[in-house]
């Protein structure tokens, strides 16, 4: 059935369908209407689920932890600060294994305070074991959201699905809403491999020694670096079910595609612009302006970012000659993290073959700065012609 | 020396005695008692039971005399303390020999 | 009003395992093990960085036969509610679900998530075990240490600050129940829980919980020292039922005894108190003897 709603709204209504049984959220500019939508949802009846309004956003992934932990189907959704003030729950949830799913609704962070959008609040947090998706309209935002949950209940690792503050919570688009029986044959109810019961008790996440240690039945148990190494692996092996989600879901939604990277007018293209979210929409016009010119320009959205796709990456990748990554986000100290784990998997995978490419980074939008088409296509037109500079170029800065 | 089958990826833990090692290690005397003292003992019936209650690692048994599990007791001597009859005395370790079984 | 419990009738059934890693003679041994005699075996525990956590085992050895979720040092009551939340979506309303925290993670760290909890009417049960310092990490002042006392980061001049009310603070959320218990009356702190598990909304518990090394005293005089908190009229065992306050045990009988052992025994049991003056414990013994004429006058 097609709507034209807001993306908090198709986020709150993948939230929905996906029968989620425990919400806790604090209210943070522009993720609020989100979790109004789904107190609305919930106090009409439309949603059997227990609303908790926490009081901090470190309590809300809390009780999102606790819950889960007890075996119920949980989410949260945050945004800038919010999320740098869970922080320590984030490292927390991914550490304990748990398939919780979060919608951060990217925004600056402070200081200073700034609610518009950039990616820096997401991006801050790529080291954390937790998996993210950037989507680039409403119709990826509640499809994500709900493949999302299968995925992270099928590896039991918990995944932010991220979009644009603003520019996609607050816009109005049209999108198909999934019938809640697709939904329900897509993702079955929640079977956690252990549940907080009296039953079966466990005492879970205690201290864990340095060393393996032997457990009650007399059998070698792991120590923590086994434990952070089991999440590392399985993070990596979950590009190929991430690849599995995909085709399920288009079995039964009839959409689908490449799950990693959406590229566009790529495969001829000499030079490929890269971004995450939906300044990658907005550089397809760029790219039809300038392929009008007669320059062989695509552009490539990455759609994962953790854990980073490298190896289709580079494939896509190999051969150009040139890429500009274009980022609303950096990690200080050197230059944007997307362009610095892209030259790594290039370097990786293409190093000595002769097809390395060229990489160029560029910094837009920081703290919702106006990001304009013809500022994006001059700049693109101009790394086509030969390196902007070795240091990050902000576009539109106005110093 | 691998845990690859180790079960669970994280950190589960199931219940068991002695996460602390053999915590009777670490005591430097031990409670001896005097079970003509010990009010249960003597009347021979279930009474008192002061040292059982205040035990905190739970190495006392509410029986009649109550028993010492010596393989935990730390010696901590609140047993000693609050026995009303002061039936329980705290005793050096040194005084016990290395071949005497620790269960008493 | 429920049957007193006393040592023959308290259930026998031990929820801990011995060898747990607690120091010699720890005072939160005695009240966890008798606590959870109350609790029973349909609770599910939540416990934050803290000495519990030692006390609980190290991985993958547990020494609690109950489930139990470690979470960070702020939100132990946060997730009480979160696993609250998930028995509800599971129809359950049968399980116990109670929180264990340190005084730090309480009065301190665990402040605001407990007071969220407390105003949204989250129905569990809330332990303080209140040893006054972060004991675990090699006695630090917290926000509940007494004023004189000496920690490792008051080493000279002692803690400067009064001990914070924290059972003041929960019983102004209008709590159901709030409670101020001690590890050395166990069967005043059984009979507590047993009373107020029914009571909606969460349950405040604060238990004063003698500490050896902490404190500065021969473990054997635990129980002795935690009676003495009592007996001088410096720390009183109370319950505060629906906005209605009232003394037990030890505490209740002092307002007829009209006797309080004076403070000082107390301070001068325990090194930590060793730089207290006369004059400081003076003034400590006065605001106790008119903290009781309030006790007092109000039983006539």
């Amino acid at each position: 059935m097609y709507m034209i709603e807001n993306g908090n709204t198709a986020a709150a209504l993948g939230v929905k369908l996906c029968r989620a049984g425990v919400i806790a959220a604090y209210p943070i500019t522009p993720q609020t209407p989100l979790t109004e939508k789904l107190s609305e949802y919930v106090e009409l009846g439309d949603m059997k689920a227990e609303y908790i309004p926490v009081e901090s956003e470190h309590s809300a992934l809390a009780v999102c932890i606790a819950a889960s932990s007890a075996g119920a189907r949980v989410f949260t959704a945050t945004s800038a600060n919010g999320l740098l003030y869970m922080h320590e729950q984030i490292q927390w949830a991914s550490g304990a294994r748990l398939p919780i799913v979060m919608c951060v609704v990217n925004r600056a962070v402070g200081a200073p305070w700034n609610v518009w959008n950039d990616q820096q609040d997401s991006i801050s947090q790529r080291d954390t074991g937790w998996i993210q998706i950037y989507c680039c309209d409403h119709q990826q935002i509640i499809d994500t959201v709900i493949k999302a949950y299968w995925l992270a209940e099928k590896i039991s690792i918990p995944i932010m699905v991220c979009y644009d503050g603003y520019i996609l919570s607050h816009t109005y688009m049209p999108f198909d809403l999934p019938d809640q029986e697709k939904v329900d044959a897509f993702l079955p109810p929640f079977q956690p491999d252990y549940a907080l019961n009296p039953d079966e008790p466990a005492n879970l996440n205690t201290v864990t020694l340095p060393d393996v240690r032997i457990d009650t039945k007399g059998q070698l148990a792991h120590g923590y670096m086994e434990i952070r190494y089991l999440l590392q692996e399985e993070l990596r092996t979950t590009l190929q079910i991430a690849a599995d989600a995909e085709k399920r879901f288009a079995e039964i939604f009839g959409r689908g595609g490449n799950p990693y990277i959406e590229p566009y007018r790529c495969d001829d293209a000499d030079y490929v612009a890269v971004g995450l979210g939906s300044i990658t929409y907005q550089l397809r016009v760029c790219v039809d302006t300038l392929r009008k010119e007669g320059i062989k320009v695509g552009v490539m959205g990455v759609r994962y970012y953790r854990p980073f796709p490298d190896a289709v990456i580079a494939g896509a990748l190999k051969g150009k000659k040139g890429i500009i990554v274009f980022e609303k986000a950096l990690s200080y100290g050197y230059e944007g993290a997307l362009a610095s784990d892209l030259k790594s998997a290039l370097y990786e995978h293409l190093a000595g073959t002769g097809s390395l490419p060229a990489v160029q980074n560029l910094i837009a939008g920081i703290g919702g700065r106006e990001i304009h088409t013809d500022d994006l296509t001059q700049n693109l037109r101009a790394a086509t012609q030969g390196r902007i500079s070795r240091e990050p170029a902000w576009i539109g800065l106005k110093i | 020396m691998g845990t690859r089958n180790y079960r669970r990826k994280t950190s589960h833990s199931e219940h068991g005695p002695g996460d602390g090692g053999r915590t009777g290690s670490w005591r430097v005397e031990r409670p001896v008692l005097d079970q003509s003292l010990c009010i249960p003992c003597k009347r021979n019936k279930e009474a008192c039971f002061i040292c059982w209650l205040y035990c905190p690692e739970i190495v006392i048994s509410r029986t009649i005399p109550p028993q010492f599990n010596l393989e935990y007791c730390k010696g901590c001597g609140i047993c000693a303390e609050e026995c009303p009859t002061k039936a329980i005395t705290m005793v050096d370790e040194a005084h016990f020999s290395e071949q005497k079984k620790d269960k008493e | 009003m429920q049957a007193k419990t006393n040592i023959l009738n308290l259930p026998t059934q031990e929820f801990v395992h011995p060898g747990t890693r607690a120091c010699t003679g720890c005072g939160l041994s005695i009240a966890y093990r008798v606590g959870l005699k109350a609790l029973g075996k349909d609770t599910i525990l939540v416990v934050p960085p803290s000495c519990l956590t030692v006390l609980q085992g190290l991985f993958p050895v547990a020494s609690t036969k109950l489930p139990c979720l470690n979470v960070t040092f702020a939100s132990t009551a946060a997730a009480a509610t979160g696993i609250l939340a998930t028995l509800k979506t599971k129809g359950n309303d049968h399980t116990t679900v109670a929180g264990w925290a340190g005084d730090g993670g309480t009065s301190d760290i665990g402040l605001q998530a407990l007071s969220g909890a407390a105003e949204r009417g989250d129905n569990f049960i809330y332990f303080c075990y209140d040893n006054e310092g972060y004991m675990n990490t090699g006695v630090q002042r917290s926000g509940t240490t007494p004023i004189g006392a000496v920690t490792a980061n008051t080493p000279f001049k002692g803690k400067l600050q009064q001990k914070k009310d924290v059972p003041a603070i929960m019983a102004a959320h209008k709590l159901s129940y709030v409670a101020a218990c001690s590890a050395a009356y166990p069967l005043d702190l059984y009979d507590k829980i047993k009373s107020c598990l029914h009571l909606p909304g969460t349950k405040y518990f604060h238990i004063h919980i003698p500490c050896p090394p902490g404190w500065g005293y021969d473990p054997r005089y635990g129980i002795k020292i935690g009676r003495l908190a009592v007996e001088t009229g410096y720390y009183d065992l109370y319950e505060i039922v629906n906005g209605e306050f009232r003394l037990t045990a030890a505490s209740e009988k002092l307002i007829e005894k009209r006797k309080l052992t004076p403070v000082r025994e107390y301070f001068r049991a325990q090194s930590r108190f060793r730089i207290l003056t006369d004059e400081q414990i003076n003034e400590i013994q006065r605001q106790i003897d008119m903290k009781w004429d309030g006790y007092y006058k109000k039983g006539e």
